[in-house]
């Protein structure tokens, strides 16, 4: 018998089965091979622009899981994972565009985040690839990137070195923990939904460098997205945000993608377009995880909707505390799973 | 009491859900709001919204009738087909008809708009249109049969108000319908107004989801309805160009 189940195999299971294993606990991970959201995922470590309205705790949560991402990465080898710290710029293109951005930095600004407003030529000193109408925007130095596609396979080896073992059938054990995504609905009957996001991958030509290094968020015509260059040439494009249960791409949701990115750097229209996927964040009614006990022997680690990455290092070290206790910390106090019941 | 199509509703506030980016949020608006219908678009929703947390579970918890839009659509053709669509999947003959002439205003195109009316009129819907404030194409929206008409105060999302409130008082008085104002709502402020020219009801979406307290904006745009509606029926003092003493000379002792 094990010490730990973990149903799940996407960055949230498979770090916290790297993280208990390493605290010596014998580890099984389910693997449905199937891939979750992260496989989608563009991999913004983004705590201060994603700020919202209403969202304080969930703020709260990103900025501290945030802090523990140089570490994490450091562990798992920062170059392999594509971890990248440039930081990120919040883009408006027109005046109504920068209203909207506005808006939100000084809200940001409130909270006590790090994100300060650039005019256009600060904007363009740093970035000379936008395009010359953008009307402003802010930067937020801490706001950083990962590459998903590579976070994954690095914690499978990770997990595996620290001696959890990857199964295709749950076995028995001490403690089961849900971290199966959008799968977690029909395991717990948690409220977790699919929520659909389209999103592309562009491929700068010669495969060399993008020719813009910091994450771009951007207001563009009222149309939100954000642009994320890898250094292996890779830019995603993402996200629309879609209450849809279908993994269709779709004409519009192309066009309204490339359309925003390519006003934003014009640049763009010479990349390949190399891939485009729609996904299915693992939604809840707040916004919010759902991590912590459910039940005799059962832990849950889900819900994480568009912070599953940045949430990762921090999920993973409070549920490890948790299987170890049995007592939760008091930072998961408003994300029980328990809540909306 | 406000009667669409045959159904009474105590509210004279119905809510759009676009914008909202949290359902739990949205909900509390929902409920605070006091509305009774909500309109949800048949494009942007399918089977994730109805599972347990997604959006038409919790509007089914909050009890409100769902009127189905056709948000998106350009041509006649295509709103129709999506009226057919809604009517199957919420089995309601209720639509919220809306046909766009562009994506920079996403104010209607009064063309396609009657055609697609015409055509749901005959097919049995209880026909919405979302119109522009011009009191000729209501009435001949009017005449075509539908159930009510519903002119755009301003640009969707621009939160401009009423920008033609001499307009909304024509359509007011030229179709015996209910008139929804509809589309640029910014604040409670512009609901009142809008209830003060006659309207018997408005339909808000971006000033309540997108405000940094939806919560606290539906109700402020609930009293704001109540106070149009009441302040329309108390018949308003007529405009002066000079002052008139409200308390009169006469009567005053003489010391």
């Amino acid at each position: 018998m094990k010490d730990v189940t973990v149903v799940g195999a996407g960055p949230i299971g498979l770090a916290i089965a790297w993280r208990c294993a390493a605290r010596g606990m014998a580890v099984e991970v389910v693997d449905d091979g199937l891939r979750g959201a992260w496989h989608a995922s563009a991999g913004m470590l983004g705590p201060v622009a994603e700020a919202y309205f209403g969202e304080a705790q969930l703020t709260a949560l990103l900025v501290e899981s945030a802090k523990r991402w140089p570490a994490f990465a450091a562990e798992l080898g920062a170059e392999e994972i594509g971890y990248r710290a440039e930081g990120t710029l919040v883009v408006a293109l027109t005046g109504d565009d920068l209203a909207e951005a506005e808006r939100l930095r000084v809200y940001q600004t409130g909270l006590g985040l790090p994100i300060t407003p650039l005019r256009p030529t600060e904007l363009r000193d740093r970035e000379p690839l936008l395009s010359p109408r953008v009307r402003g925007g802010a930067h937020a130095p801490d706001d950083h990137q990962v590459n998903p596609r590579r976070l994954v396979p690095a914690l499978r080896t990770a997990a595996t070195a620290a001696g959890a073992s990857l199964v295709r059938e749950a076995g028995p054990a001490r403690v089961k923990v849900v971290a199966a995504g959008t799968g977690s609905a029909a395991l717990t009957g948690l409220p977790v939904r699919p929520v659909k996001g389209q999103i592309l991958r562009l491929r700068a030509p010669g495969h060399q460098p993008p020719g813009f290094s910091r994450v771009i968020r951007g207001y563009a015509d009222g149309r939100h997205i954000y642009l994320v260059p890898r250094l292996d040439g890779e830019v995603v494009v993402g996200a629309t945000v879609e209450e849809r249960a279908d993994a269709h791409v779709t004409a519009g949701g192309v066009v309204e993608l490339l359309r925003a990115a390519a006003d934003l750097v014009p640049e763009i229209y010479e990349y390949e377009l190399a891939e485009a996927i729609a996904g299915h964040r693992p939604g809840t009614p707040d916004n919010a995880p759902l991590i912590g006990p459910l039940g005799d022997g059962v832990i849950v680690a889900t819900g994480h909707h568009r912070h599953g990455i940045v949430l990762t290092p921090l999920t993973a070290d409070l549920v490890a505390d948790l299987v170890e206790t049995g007592e939760p910390d008091p930072m998961l106090g408003p994300f029980a799973p328990g809540r909306f019941a | 009491m406000l009667k669409i199509g045959g159904v009474e509703l105590r509210s004279r506030l119905i809510l759009g859900t676009g914008g909202a980016s949290n359902l739990d949020i949205l909900e509390r608006a929902v409920k605070e709001s006091g509305s009774e219908l909500v309109t949800v678009s048949l494009r942007r929703v399918d089977a994730a919204a109805t599972m347990n947390g997604g959006l038409l579970d919790m509007l089914d918890r909050c009890g409100v009738r769902v009127l189905p839009n056709t948000a998106g659509c350009y041509t006649a053709r295509e709103a129709v087909k999506v009226a057919h669509l809604a009517r199957e999947a919420f089995e309601t003959p209720w639509v919220k008809l809306e046909v766009i002439g562009d994506e920079r205003t996403l104010l209607p195109d009064g063309v396609e708009l009657l055609r697609a009316a015409e055509e749901l009129v005959a097919d049995g819907f209880q026909v919405l249109p979302y119109t522009t404030d011009d009191p000729i194409l209501a009435r001949r929206l009017a005449d075509a049969g539908c159930a009510g008409v519903m002119p755009a105060g301003s640009p969707i999302g621009s939160g401009l108000g009423v920008a033609n409130p001499h307009h909304i008082q024509l359509i007011r008085q030229s179709v015996d319908l209910p008139v929804i104002l509809d589309a640029g709502i910014g604040t409670a402020s512009d609901a009142a107004l809008a209830m003060e020219l006659g309207c018997d009801a408005v339909m808000v979406a971006s000033a309540i989801t997108r405000a940094a307290d939806p919560v606290s904006m539906a109700a402020a745009i609930r009293h704001a309805i109540e106070a149009g509606r009441l302040a329309s029926r108390a018949g308003r003092i007529p405009r002066r160009f000079h002052a008139l003493a409200s308390t009169p000379d006469e009567g005053r002792p003489h010391l």
